[in-house]
């Protein structure tokens, strides 16, 4: 099990390179109930001047967890999970867009007076994702509990 | 407005979402490893509590009164922060309320609270929304 001693603030800790498709967007409007047409329709994305369809903010948010979610081994040791929508994600229908994600080690919380073996504490992991060579979320940030 | 109907967690809506953000932790998607790691079921991923805000928004934005135009609305930020995971089993309650609305340079800032509790009244996790309502161009 990772402890805070075993982390610095800069660590990186996951990396991970994703290819958001069209077919993704769709699977994604299903399963979440999200279906504002700017995710699926074209000429809908045109009509209220958007570049393209765009991916779900609420997508790239849930992919860009992942790779912490595998480092720390428990989806359920993520206690929070924040971001800000910067720059949209246009989904191009041919080559779909790519999300370059890189979590590094953002802020150690051990409590210094608790044992550490009963409470290792806490870490905040922060997100970079990259599309395009431009971050698309600001202050995206996971609180893991170690 | 009143809290929604009470929504129970399936196991199968549970995986549908993980496969949709690429989830691929068998916490996420096998009861079997689920419950090695001392779950009861398979752990909704993070941003899955979205699924029961989206019901509470979709009726905010079907209010006659808001003439907001689905189209013109886009994400500004989000938030969950839990006091425990969510598993399939879990019958849970959601409590929207709009904490604050701000009007800047002809766009609509809308911010949306929605506190989720279980069966027994206990927090699970409250997911806090931005959306942001474009002005017409």
């Amino acid at each position: 099990m990772t402890t805070a001693e075993e982390l610095t603030v800069g660590d990186v800790v996951a990396e991970a390179s994703v290819e958001l498709s069209r077919d993704a967007l769709v699977r994604y409007a299903g399963a979440s109930g999200d279906f504002n047409p700017i995710h699926y329709r074209d000429d809908v994305a045109a009509s209220v001047g958007l570049p393209g369809v765009l991916a779900h903010g609420m997508l790239t948010m849930g992919v860009a967890v992942q790779p912490v979610v595998d480092w720390i081994g428990d989806p359920g040791r993520i206690v929070d999970y924040q971001v800000r929508f910067t720059r949209p994600v246009v989904v191009d229908p041919e080559s779909g867009a790519r999300l370059e994600i890189t979590a590094k080690v953002g802020k150690l919380d051990a409590d210094a007076d608790a044992d550490a073996d009963a409470d290792p504490g806490t870490a905040r992991i922060d997100l970079t994702v990259a599309y395009d060579g431009q971050t698309v979320l600001g202050k995206a940030q996971v609180v893991v509990r170690l | 407005m009143p809290p929604t109907e009470p929504y129970l967690v399936g196991r199968e809506k549970v995986r549908e979402f993980a496969r949709a953000v690429f989830a691929t932790n068998p916490v996420n998607l096998d009861p079997d490893a689920a419950r090695a790691a001392g779950y009861s079921d398979v752990v909704a991923p993070t941003t899955f509590p979205i699924v029961i805000q989206q019901l509470t928004l979709d009726r905010l934005l079907a209010e006659p009164d808001t003439g907001i135009d689905f189209s013109r609305v886009v994400h500004g930020d989000q938030r969950f922060s839990y006091s425990r995971p969510i598993v399939a089993g879990d019958l849970l309650t959601a409590q929207l309320t709009v904490t604050s609305v701000k009007t800047l340079g002809g766009n609509a800032m809308v911010t949306a609270e929605s506190v989720i509790t279980d069966e027994h009244g206990e927090h699970v996790v409250t997911a806090t929304s931005t959306l942001v309502v474009r002005g017409e161009d």
